[in-house]
């Protein structure tokens, strides 16, 4: 077996050592009743790397890649070009193979790389700080509103019915459990977004106000106003951002007074890998970190005076609060957020408000053509780089047709709202720079073609 | 605006013990590495994008106007950045990472390989399913061995990581509980637990109450069946436990919790000890989360991203997180094997799935595909005869180092038989002003990564070792001897053990500071001195 290096020799060896006539002696308080004797039957034996490869990579092939057929997607999950070398970044043995940075000594590398991250985050997110990261962008949005529970003292959350349908989901089976009480809505199918009913609804019972940006139909919307009277009666606003790309060119969340920022870093570095992992972004107000959940990297001197970093303010986490720590959670998204940092370094602030100018261009353009279909309109008022068209028909069954022509079209809100049938012919379609002038034309005569 | 355009801003003092200096602080391959912010610049890019063109009339009046601070840096530099970043983290693939645990073996290359597969990394989450039926089918398969191999009957695999699995085999639980109308309080937890498990339960809405281990560092049988009540909930477990022994009374710690109505919860992290050897559902577990970044080699990336599939019971299996994948027989097809289609059961069709009782969703998508891809690699690779022997050379190893040292090392329960996976040690017998933390960074300097230090809490001054099967008899017998000559040193008083590591690129940090006066972003000097 190639990833084992004890040889026959070496087990009879340090079976001798330990004073053990068999393995199984080793195993001795093991009941019997629970021992297995032999191999779990039914099972194959150890295979070659070439054998392996080759299995999965006919499991491979048994799905159609983004990158192969003309690529509409998004809600929560975007293609963006990944530049070579930040996976070769990410594939260094040091990043890969480490641990969680218990040893600062020997974890500068990681440690001064979260640093910069969290700096990266704060600064895109136009808040003071952030956090080493989380999970994904949903699990991130269910500890900000816990968070603004602790805060606030408060358990009343009012989510905007722009949030990400699979987010209100995570967070509705959470509430369950904890007793929180969140007030949820279903978006329409138009350019009018809930801000002013979700102003209307926020009370002194209030902890948060949820809101996502851009929302999950691709709108955007001024948060300053929502903040304002969030603030007002004592609550938190929580914006969701799940495509940070969006925020080279419109203000940042912080700047309108969103006091939690979390969101999806997937778009930046990491790619789509069917859902995971991804990179859930954590920042807020400085005056909130002792409330914050997940790890912190912070600065401070060695015993020469060298700066150095470590994880910091532990006191909030698993393994010294225990019971009463601000959260279970143990793993972040390190070797993401490593590709997340290195990807926004190498685009810099320039780069990504060019990304960013590109992604809105090509969408405006991609928005024009298909309104000009017989039948098509575009819901969306305002919007970056995603935006959401009415088709004549479900949309649904639109996305399937689509398929067999080779085409992945977009997400239909049939998919993600399957019991809100005024949604059904609303179509949600991303356009990043990855899209071509052919496939914007393939994406043209096929939505005709279905309309008809 | 540019960030900092005097660019590098050397952060060493001159060292006082007479080392011969250096101009750039550098010595030889130790590389010092300013940060991001002090070397790039906002007009810098390592993309070539072209400026386009923006109206702005359909961002709503919500164009950016002020600048972010984002430095850039061109590929080359950003590749030295990082790189010379890299070579100040120790690593699996620099040498043994005995940390108890956490399971630090070999990640092999062929997973990585495989997980940048188009068809596996190129493919959105929300494509038609008709698309993805090889994605969905490696989830499957995945699933068949972790069922097959833990002997249980149901698995949810979405959960993100250890924690986020142990949540999900509370919240079954707790569901389960509802669902007969039994409301149950208490959730009970070993002392000797990972802070992970009370914490979870807390965040299940229990409250976590401990249970007592017996001189022999198992769970007190006779304490946890006096505490047993209907208002318990849930038994919280980990087994092998967390000083690296088997719980020879499993079956019969089981058997008293569902005899008082509770549930069984088994913190799956050891499990890399008895993987072919033991099925937990033989042991009466009803539910418990498998790392696959620990038993299965996904790497652990620095700290993350990690994933929790979590096995369950028949009785819990209904109600476990959406969404899922089902393998759906296709009887009009002749074809024969591989004939069968896979769906996804979410939330519409969770009813018609006989799933409706499902808690609901845990995380916005199916899970850590990435990770599935890589574990089925490893899994394959091994296969059934592979996977037991890396149990058996996991718990040999780990004797292989208990009985080496524990002339040397005092070890708490090396008296009360072998150990499985991990040996633990105390610092008892240490002179006066020396501890664990002594010895483990006197083990930076010999090339070591350090064991895990001072858990669990029922040991005084706990290290705990786990080699894993993927290291050499030779690299054994190197930290060995490692390991005695600094047990001897620390035994006999030597002071010089505090100053360690004077080898690695920090000395001791000052974590007290850190915390004091927290510095979590960058600030440009005028910023943070306008700060103070």
């Amino acid at each position: 077996m190639r990833y084992l290096p004890l040889s026959d020799t070496d087990r009879s060896e340090m079976l001798h050592a330990v004073g053990a006539s068999s393995i199984d002696d080793l195993f001795a308080d093991v009941p019997k009743a629970a021992r297995l004797d032999g191999l779990v039957e039914g099972l194959p034996l150890h295979a070659s790397e070439l054998a392996v490869e080759r299995h999965m990579g006919a499991l491979s092939k048994k799905n159609m890649a983004a990158g192969d057929v003309p690529f509409f997607l998004g809600c929560g999950a975007y293609r963006h070009h990944v530049p070579a070398s930040v996976d070769h970044i990410i594939q260094r043995g040091e990043f890969l193979t480490s641990y969680t940075p218990y040893q600062p000594e020997i974890a500068q590398g990681t440690l001064q790389m979260l640093f910069e991250f969290q700096t990266q985050v704060a600064r895109l997110f136009g808040c003071d700080i952030a956090n080493a990261s989380m999970y994904d962008g949903s699990t991130a949005c269910w500890e900000a509103i816990l968070m603004a529970g602790r805060i606030t003292r408060r358990e009343k959350a009012i989510l905007s019915s722009g949030l990400h349908p699979h987010y209100v989901s995570v967070c509705t089976t959470m509430a369950k459990f904890t007793g929180d009480r969140l007030e949820t809505r279903v978006p329409s199918l138009s350019a009018e977004m809930d801000a002013e009913k979700v102003i209307a609804a926020i009370d002194d019972q209030t902890s948060a106000v949820v809101v996502q940006y851009p929302d999950i139909l691709g709108r955007i919307t001024d948060l300053a106003p929502i903040a304002e009277v969030a603030h007002a009666k004592g609550a938190l606003l929580i914006a969701v951002v799940t495509e940070p790309v969006a925020l080279g060119l419109i203000k940042s969340p912080g700047e309108m007074g969103a006091d939690i920022v979390v969101g999806e870093g997937q778009s930046i570095g990491v790619g789509l890998q069917f859902g995971g992992p991804y990179v859930g972004l954590f920042a807020c107000n400085e005056k909130f970190v002792r409330q914050m959940p997940g790890r912190l990297a912070g600065e401070t001197v060695d015993a020469e005076g060298k700066r150095g970093f470590v994880l910091t303010l532990s006191t909030r986490e698993q393994h010294i609060r225990r019971e009463k720590a601000t959260s279970n959670i143990c793993t972040s998204s390190v070797l993401c957020a490593l590709a997340f940092t290195a990807h926004l370094t190498l685009l810099g602030e320039k780069g990504l408000r060019q990304l960013a100018s590109l992604n809105h261009a090509r969408a405006c353009a991609v928005a024009d053509r298909l309104a000009a279909i017989p039948g098509v309109s575009v819901a969306n008022g305002a919007f970056f780089n995603e935006f959401t068209v009415k088709l004549p028909v479900e949309a649904r069954p639109a996305v399937h047709a689509m398929v067999e022509k080779g085409l992945l079209g977009g997400v239909s809100l049939g998919r993600l709202y399957p019991d809100a049938p005024e949604l059904a012919n609303g179509l949600v379609i991303a356009v990043t720079e990855t899209v071509t002038d052919e496939d914007i034309g393939a994406l043209e005569a096929a939505l005709k073609e279905v309309c008809l | 605006m540019t960030v900092n355009p005097s660019g590098w801003r050397p952060s060493a003092p001159a060292n006082e013990q007479g080392e011969t200096q250096t101009v750039s602080g550098n010595r030889a391959l130790m590389l010092e590495e300013p940060l991001l912010f002090e070397i790039g610049s906002t007009e810098q890019t390592g993309v070539d994008l072209a400026d386009t063109k923006v109206s702005g009339g359909r961002l709503g009046g919500l164009e950016r106007n002020r600048d972010i601070g984002l430095p850039g840096l061109s590929e080359p530099e950003m590749v030295r950045h990082y790189t010379r970043l890299s070579r100040q983290n120790y690593a699996i693939d620099l040498g043994l990472f005995p940390l108890g645990s956490c399971t630090m073996k070999h990640n092999p290359r062929l997973n990585e390989k495989v997980a940048r597969m188009p068809g596996f990394a190129d493919v959105h989450p929300l494509q038609p399913q008709e698309t993805v039926q090889g994605a969905l089918q490696v989830i499957n398969e995945l699933a068949f061995w972790l069922l097959e191999l833990t002997g249980m009957y149901g698995v949810a695999m979405s959960p993100k990581a250890g924690a986020h699995g142990e949540l999900c085999g509370l919240l079954c639980i707790r569901a389960a509980l509802e669902a007969r109308g039994d409301v149950r309080a208490v959730v009970l937890v070993p002392e000797s637990a990972h802070g992970t498990n009370p914490a979870t339960a807390a965040f299940a809405g229990y409250k976590v109450e401990s249970i007592p281990a017996n001189k022999a560092g198992r769970v007190d049988l006779d304490a946890l069946k006096s505490r047993l009540a209907p208002d318990v909930a849930a038994v919280m477990i980990t087994n092998p436990n967390t000083c690296g022994l088997f719980e020879p009374e499993m079956i019969a710690i089981s058997e008293a919790v569902h005899e008082a109505g509770a549930f069984v919860y088994c913190d799956g992290a050891n499990f890399n000890a008895i993987v072919g050897k033991v099925r937990p559902g033989d042991l009466g577990i009803d539910a418990m989360h498998i790392n696959l970044h620990k038993t299965f080699s996904t790497p652990h990336g620095g700290g993350g991203p990690g994933s929790g599939p979590v096995v369950l019971s028949e009785a819990l299996a209904p109600f476990g997180p959406l969404p899922f994948v089902a393998k759906m027989p296709d009887p009009g097809s002749r074809s024969g094997a591989g004939a069968s289609s896979y769906k996804l059961v979410e939330e519409e069709n969770a009813g018609e799935e006989h799933h409706a009782r499902s808690f609901g969703r845990m995380t916005a998508f199916h899970g850590q595909m990435g990770m599935f891809t890589r574990a089925l690699t490893y899994i394959l690779s091994h296969g059934a005869d592979g996977l037991r022997q890396v149990a058996e050379d996991a718990v040999l190893n780990a004797n292989y180092v208990l009985r080496s040292l524990e002339d040397v090392l005092d070890a708490p329960f090396a008296k009360s038989g072998p150990c499985m996976h991990e040996a633990i040690f105390s610092d008892k017998g240490f002179a006066e002003g020396l501890s664990t933390i002594d010895l483990a960074k006197a083990l930076i300097d010999e090339g070591f990564h350090p064991m895990t230090m001072y858990f669990p809490l029922v040991v005084h001054g706990a290290m705990l070792v786990e080699p894993t099967e993927t290291e050499s008899k030779a690299a054994l017998d190197q930290f060995i001897a490692s390991m005695r000559v600094i047990a001897e040193r620390a035994k006999a008083g030597d002071e010089s053990l505090k100053a360690a590591p004077v080898h690695a690129p920090r000395r001791r940090l000052d974590e007290t500071l850190a915390a004091r006066k927290p510095v979590l972003v960058y600030r440009e000097p005028e910023q943070a001195q306008a700060a103070e």
